[in-house]
């Protein structure tokens, strides 16, 4: 089985989905003979040709409303937004048109071929706009579906999954490890499943929760606690919406403990949703309050990005206040 | 390495504003019937002339009724499209019938034309069971897979970038199959048209933009709107095929729309069409245009109604009638209002739609938060009339 990293991983996942399918496209700013600024469209032009692997003009709605077009006529758009921070002036097209397409027209029309990319995610002195996890904004959002890889590996199998995917998906990228995360991905075809997550450690004290690059921190984390003789289960949430309840409320059931990490600011961050949502469906069961060990308040800080994030050091401790409740 | 820009050097400073650029008016007949001198009529058989005059005269009869409806309370919302029936209709006469219609919310003749059933237009101004929308969007928000006719949706210009999208699927499909999109001038101030044409331009899309200038955007006038010469001349900054045509002149406009789309298909361009119009009616049933513009001048544009103007003209050619024309107007009436009556009678879409189409499949979540709903309207049935009697029925 080949090593690549998180970049070479996801090239793979498009290769493959353009070869398998000619109604896939890929598209966006420099994604084209220049292959991205991340170079994850690397070749593609090459081998698929100018119409279906190309350079858009610098308009995020632009990019977005031409892709709403081209899957509602029935192709595969794979659009990228260079950096989820930019992905704002696309917020209408992909609220209010993407998510609501097959709802309002009562399903004669649909751009479930849609699938945006999105860089996303802090960790490399990118400040406020190159720092940004947007998931949140899009969770709010009924008719998207939100994924979220944590390596090699998941992003292959979820980004093939999410263009085959019936319904328009946002699939954010942890840039942090597109090249610091390597590890074996099978050559061949495969997908993994939307709207499940994967429990990656079992334990018994406390369930640990994350998402995409935070989930190496939390893992990290886990690591120390356990050597404190703390047993740590930790759930990757993979798909943001809809988000997998079963696994994360079987899991409380049993250690009675939650510690949900994501780098997004606290107020409105998505780890507000799981714990009122789990505090409903485990409230018997619950021996101490659900944390949120999460970014602050505040907007992504260059210099004080270390302070800023939810490190494994801050989790420990989070899970420890948990245990000692 | 290209370039597109190949630029004249010069050794002063001079500025440009555009004003250099005039862009006339497209018009073949004149508000007596008759064309104007030296003008041809396009290519337009006997049998689409009545068609196009036919939906002319529906749409009208369709938006008075409804208009009526809606202040009578039977209808919570309504929007007409008085005034602009030549721009609208005209244009989608020209196209072929299956290429694809992206309209913003004025364009029931385009979708009339294509042969929509007062039936059809009745089940989704009622938001009923029969609404292929289920009832889920205001009224006017139609739409129709059949026909080729994209559900509109109320933000405006969102559906502009799209007809580009869709019209370059449809270039790469190579059918020769274009698409048509509609907004106001209003509209086109949104970023999303600038987006779209730009897009288009570079990526040759076979898309139409047709713009309807009627003059306001709700109460905004059109100098309020933009200070240029209307929205025509800003196709020359993306280098794109324009032309401006007399909105209430069915002629010019559908011979301009033939043209456009034989360039579009033909070509791979996309193609900007102005239509000078006015709005003759109010902007929708929650609106009082007499706070903001005068009697007068609507006065002024009443007289160059274009279904009277394509209608005298249908009559110098023999192809129409006044003993035609009192049969259709009464059949219509008729028509309009049993299908009325009928429409407001079915049932309400079910319950159980409210939670489909927001994905492909129901999710689990969802699903729990409908078993929910179902549960509380079964307890509280006398507070909830339309979907009550759905679940006694349907049982469960």
């Amino acid at each position: 089985m080949p090593t690549m990293n998180l970049l070479q991983a996801i090239n793979n996942a498009l290769d493959i989905a353009m070869e398998s399918d000619p109604r896939v496209l890929c598209f966006g700013e420099d994604v084209g003979g220049f292959g991205g600024v991340f170079r994850a469209t690397s070749h593609l032009q090459e081998k698929y040709g100018r119409e279906r692997c190309f350079n858009t003009p610098l308009v995020e709605q632009g990019i977005i409303g031409f892709a709403n077009g081209l899957a509602a006529q029935g192709h595969k758009p794979v659009a990228e937004i260079q950096f989820a921070d930019y992905i704002f002036p696309a917020f209408d097209q992909i609220v209010n048109e993407s998510a609501k397409f097959r709802y309002r027209s009562g399903s004669l029309f649909e751009v479930g071929g849609l699938t945006i990319r999105a860089p996303y995610g802090g960790g490399i002195s990118g400040g406020l706009y190159h720092s940004q996890s947007p998931e949140a904004y899009f969770a709010h959002t009924p008719g998207l579906k939100i994924v979220v890889p944590r390596n090699p590996h998941q992003a292959k199998g979820l980004l093939l999954a999410a263009i085959r995917d019936p319904d328009p998906v946002l699939f954010f990228e942890p840039k942090r490890l597109y090249r610091a995360s390597t590890g074996e991905v099978p050559e061949a075809d495969y997908q993994l499943p939307l709207g499940e997550a994967e429990v990656i450690k079992e334990g018994s004290d406390v369930t640990l929760l994350a998402w995409g690059a935070q989930v190496e921190v939390t893992e990290k984390a886990a690591e120390l606690a356990e050597k404190e003789g703390i047993s740590c289960e930790v759930i990757d949430l993979r798909s943001i919406l809809p988000w997998d309840v079963e696994t994360v409320a079987q899991s409380v059931l049993k250690t009675g403990r939650l510690v949900i990490s994501h780098e997004a600011p606290l107020t409105g961050g998505f780890a507000g949703e799981i714990a009122a949502t789990i505090a409903e469906r485990c409230f018997l069961y619950l021996e101490s309050p659900i944390q949120r060990v999460t970014g602050l308040d505040t907007p992504f800080p260059l210099t004080l990005e270390k302070e800023y994030l939810p490190n494994h050091l801050k989790i420990v401790e989070a899970i420890k206040a948990s245990i000692d409740f | 390495m290209t370039t597109t820009t190949a630029s004249q050097v010069i050794h002063e400073p001079r500025f440009m504003d555009g004003d250099e650029f005039h862009i006339a008016t497209f018009a073949l007949l004149q508000q007596d019937g008759t064309l104007f001198e030296g003008a041809q009529a396009p290519e337009l058989d006997r049998e689409t002339a009545r068609r196009i005059y036919h939906t002319m005269v529906l749409i009208r009869v369709l938006d008075e009724r409804m208009l009526a409806a809606q202040r009578q309370g039977r209808l919570s919302f309504y929007m007409q499209c008085t005034g602009e029936e030549a721009a609208v209709i005209g244009s989608a006469a020209a196209l072929d019938d299956d290429d694809m219609i992206m309209a913003q919310y004025r364009e029931q003749g385009a979708l009339a034309y294509r042969g929509f059933g007062i039936d059809e237009f009745m089940n989704q101004l009622f938001g009923n069971a029969e609404d292929y929308g289920k009832g889920r969007q205001m009224p006017i928000h139609y739409g129709s897979a059949k026909l080729h006719y994209m559900t509109i949706s109320s933000p405006l210009a969102t559906q502009i970038p799209q007809a580009a999208g869709y019209a370059y699927g449809q270039k790469l499909d190579g059918q020769g199959r274009c698409t048509i999109t509609y907004f106001g001038e209003g509209a086109a101030s949104e970023g999303d048209f600038h987006a779209a044409l730009n897009m288009a331009a570079v990526h040759r899309a076979p898309v139409i933009f047709f713009c309807r200038n009627n003059g306001y955007a709700i109460s905004t006038p059109s100098v309020e709107q933009f200070a240029a010469d209307g929205v025509a001349p800003r196709a020359f900054g993306y280098k794109m095929h324009v032309i401006r045509v007399d909105g209430n002149d069915v002629l010019a406009v559908y011979a301009a729309t033939r043209e456009a789309r034989r360039i579009a298909v033909e070509h791979n361009q996309p193609v900007l069409i102005e239509a000078m119009t006015y709005r003759l009616a109010a902007h929708s049933s929650s609106d009082d245009p007499s706070g903001y513009r005068s009697k007068k001048e609507e006065a002024l544009w009443r007289e160059k109604d274009p279904v009277n103007r394509m209608r005298l003209w249908m009559l110098a050619q023999e192809w129409w009638s006044d003993d035609e024309e009192k049969t259709l107007q009464e059949q219509l009436r008729r028509e309009v209002l049993e299908t009325m009556k009928r429409a407001e009678k079915r049932p309400p879409p079910p319950l159980a739609s409210l939670v489909e189409d927001v994905y492909a499949e129901v999710p689990a979540r969802l699903q729990e938060q409908l078993d929910a709903l179902e549960a509380h309207v079964r307890r509280h049935p006398e507070a909830y009339p339309k979907s009550a009697p759905g679940l006694d029925q349907g049982g469960a």
